[in-house]
């Protein structure tokens, strides 16, 4: 079926186009133009609705195969879907861990059968997550992962980290690192500070993580490797990245809209919903976070959808598993509190939130241009409204942002020509 | 006046007038305890729980005693014995609780804001004994309590505590409490176990010696190394901490005679605090856990009576 969506603005990562035509055919991007007259099976009038190239999650967490409570491909792409993300990459450690190309099967074709989006699964750097043994990165790249990552553990060991860096470069496989320094991080459940004292938790110094970005910066560039560093959420960190691209590591790195909308005093009263790893940190890193984004020392916006059941968050806040959902908010709270500010253009957020993270990931997305595949993520940049838990499409519910007044409506979601989710009208 | 809260979690929130209020009360319940028969009938008909998630004698016995001497009916449920071995949640607990019949449940847990979750989720009122490194309200209580009966006021008396105050529930309770009551608290701790934004909590001063922490002050509160809780070796030794940490005749030789030494207890003698200062006549560490069924009283007796009024 043809689709003819007309007089739409039209953001990339270059430029945007006012009132434009864009006619898909065959899964594909065939015109792009003012005034298309061609029939077409489904016409959309997109005035005053800005179409962005299908926003790309690098990092995201489907919990399929293994933990179908909390969340599974199918729920997952549909939420993704109402999230306005057209491709998301899972991260392996589900159960069992993505650590061979069996697993990676079962979600590529669960995903092909199933999914409502672009599913990628993300390969262990080592086997089990066990930070020891280097996992089968070949097989699984021909089996269909993006990437590598342990994500949700760091790999503590330096040496396993030199050898996985170089070792999944040689299968063009960029690796997420999960930084984290266990040892420092002790047994804490929040953020070291005032607030961690004050409800009497054990704190995690933001140092856990800038520590092992320090270390895992330096394996990348004694190595010459490109590295990716996940949810970067404090001042150190940024700074250090900074720091790093200036001297031309191949660095890129990724934060996630809680790190740039919530600090640590959102665990007040042991709210489970703010309990995520890295913990949320202070107004400073808050601040710090938005500059990295401005000045892009942060390559990309990412989820880090990771659901959890009620009743697993309904527990003693240091029980409580870690993480919270985030397709569903993501685009609207980039919006809200990054463009709306003035500290990223359309253009900037086009490319955090699509056309980078499909770079990174060798991903031949995040571009609106003729021929493309036509994934695109149509939105409502004027109308308020408030977020609300009960309608995502995730099976859970985890999410600090309830009842949070934003902008950037998600409309309509658009893969492979095909329409997986529509707003319903008002 | 009463109480406003259903239950008490903390004293974070809690007003200097309603502090007055448990302490006044408690003077009131400490006649009670002096007579012979200390027995009223103020919970007659009333069920009080203990729920006790870490071991504890004084807390414990401290709360039963209480709720006795009121005609109560108290029950203890400890962790050792209940269905929590078989993998309950602490609602579910606290919902079969309820549908018992409890009309307080006196929690300890070692997890910080268990006794929060719990209030959220039962109609009993709950009263924190103690959880994780937040806060123990009623050993607070029965602190300012103890000082209140010797100096005739809070406001204006300067306390310090002494010991590891990383790991205390007991120390974080004493600050609040004691700074809404206007008294002056200062603190010193190893600074491996000195918590990151302590004068956040308060107005707190945090000191780097031991004589910077004893000058001028009317009350010295040591604390117990709480050696089941050190992840890790946060001192390098017993010999060290108590040369350094420990308070000694030594290091209080120079204290007036009418400054008080206080201690929540069970005290590790001679590691944070030498024999010859717990059993000095400026001790009260015995007369602490007298007040402390008074206190815990008080507390029973206003929470059941919130109705009533």
């Amino acid at each position: 079926m043809k689709i003819l969506i007309s007089k739409a603005n039209i953001v990339n990562h270059d430029g945007i186009k006012m009132g434009s035509d864009i006619l898909i055919e065959n899964g594909k991007i065939a015109a792009i133009g003012e005034h298309l007259t061609i029939e077409a099976g489904r016409k959309i009038n997109a005035e005053n609705l800005w179409v962005f190239p299908g926003l790309v999650d690098a990092h995201c967490h489907l919990r399929d195969p293994g933990y179908e409570y909390k969340e599974d491909i199918i729920s997952g792409s549909k939420s993704a879907a109402r999230g306005g993300f057209t491709s998301v990459a899972c991260m392996p450690n589900t159960n069992p861990v993505v650590d061979n190309s069996a697993v990676v099967s079962y979600i590529t074709e669960k995903a092909k059968s199933e999914a409502v989006v672009n599913v990628y699964p993300i390969g262990a750097i080592t086997k089990g997550l066990k930070g020891e043994e280097l996992s089968e990165m070949g097989s699984m790249k021909e089996a269909g992962i993006v990437a590598v990552s342990d994500d949700g553990r760091p790999v503590m060991n330096s040496s396993v980290m030199k050898k996985a860096m170089v070792y999944a470069q040689q299968f063009n496989l960029p690796v997420i690192s999960h930084c984290e320094d266990l040892d420092l991080a002790e047994e804490g459940s929040m953020n070291e500070g005032a607030m961690s004292t004050k409800l009497g938790l054990r704190g995690i110094p933001s140092i856990a993580e800038s520590v092992m970005v320090s270390r895992d910066i330096l394996l990348a560039e004694y190595n010459n490797v490109p590295m990716h560093i996940a949810h970067v959420s404090n001042r150190y960190s940024v700074e250090l990245i900074r720091q790093a691209k200036k001297r031309g590591v191949k660095v890129t790195c990724e934060t996630c809209p809680h790190y740039f909308t919530l600090t640590d005093k959102a665990c007040e009263n042991y709210n489970t919903n703010a309990k995520m790893n890295p913990p949320l940190q202070t107004e400073d890193d808050v601040l710090a976070i938005k500059e990295g984004l401005r000045d892009g020392t942060i390559d990309i916006i990412a989820t880090d959808h990771a659901p959890h059941h009620f009743d697993e968050k309904n527990v003693e806040f240091d029980c409580a598993p870690n993480g919270i959902v985030g397709f569903e908010t993501a685009f609207p709270l980039a919006y809200t509190y990054l463009v709306e500010p003035g500290i990223l253009s359309l253009t900037q957020l086009a490319e955090k939130l699509s056309t980078k993270p499909a770079s990174i990931l060798n991903l031949d997305k995040g571009i609106i241009a003729c021929g493309k595949d036509a994934d695109l993520t149509m939105v409502d940049l004027d109308t308020e409204f408030t977020i609300n838990v009960s309608e995502f499409a995730s099976k859970s519910k985890n999410s600090p942002f309830d009842g949070w007044k934003v902008k950037g409506k998600i409309i309509m979601t658009i893969v492979n020509g095909k329409i997986v989710f529509e707003a319903s009208p008002k | 006046m009463k109480l406003r809260q259903k239950d008490v979690l903390g004293l974070e929130g809690v007003s200097s007038g309603e502090i007055e209020l448990i302490l006044d009360t408690a003077k009131e319940m400490k006649t009670i305890l002096d007579s012979n028969k200390k027995r009223v009938n103020y919970l007659q008909g009333r069920t009080v729980v203990t729920l006790f998630y870490e071991n504890s004698t004084r807390t414990r016995v401290s709360f039963e005693l209480a709720a006795k001497y009121m005609g109560a009916h108290a029950v203890n449920v400890s962790v050792g014995s209940s269905s929590v071995q078989k993998g309950e949640t602490l609602i579910d607990t606290g919902r079969t609780l309820d549908a018992m019949g409890a009309d307080i449940v006196v929690i300890r847990h070692n997890r910080a804001g268990a006794p929060h979750l719990l209030a959220k989720n039962i109609n009993a009122s709950v009263i924190n004994a103690g959880d994780g490194m937040h806060e123990h309200p009623t050993q607070a209580l029965l602190d300012m309590f103890t000082m209140r009966e010797h100096f005739g006021k809070l406001e204006g008396l300067k306390v310090a505590i002494v010991g590891d105050i990383y790991h205390s529930r007991v120390a974080r309770s004493n600050i609040i409490g004691l700074t809404t009551m206007g008294a002056h608290v200062k603190v010193f701790a190893p600074s491996t176990l000195l918590p990151v934004g302590m004068e956040e909590l308060g107005s707190v001063k945090v000191c780097n010696t031991m004589e910077e922490a004893l000058e001028g002050c009317d009350v010295v509160m040591g604390l117990r190394i709480q050696l089941e809780r050190q992840k890790k070796a946060l001192f390098p030794s017993a010999y060290e901490y108590s040369r350094f940490f420990g308070l000694n005749n030594e290091n209080v030789k120079d204290l007036g005679s009418d400054v008080l030494f206080m201690h929540p207890g069970p005290v590790n003698r001679g590691l944070e605090m030498t024999s010859n200062i717990i059993d000095s006549d400026q001790s009260v560490i015995n007369l602490q856990v007298t007040n402390g069924v008074a206190v815990r009283m008080a507390l029973l007796y206003l929470l059941t009576g919130r109705e009533d009024i």
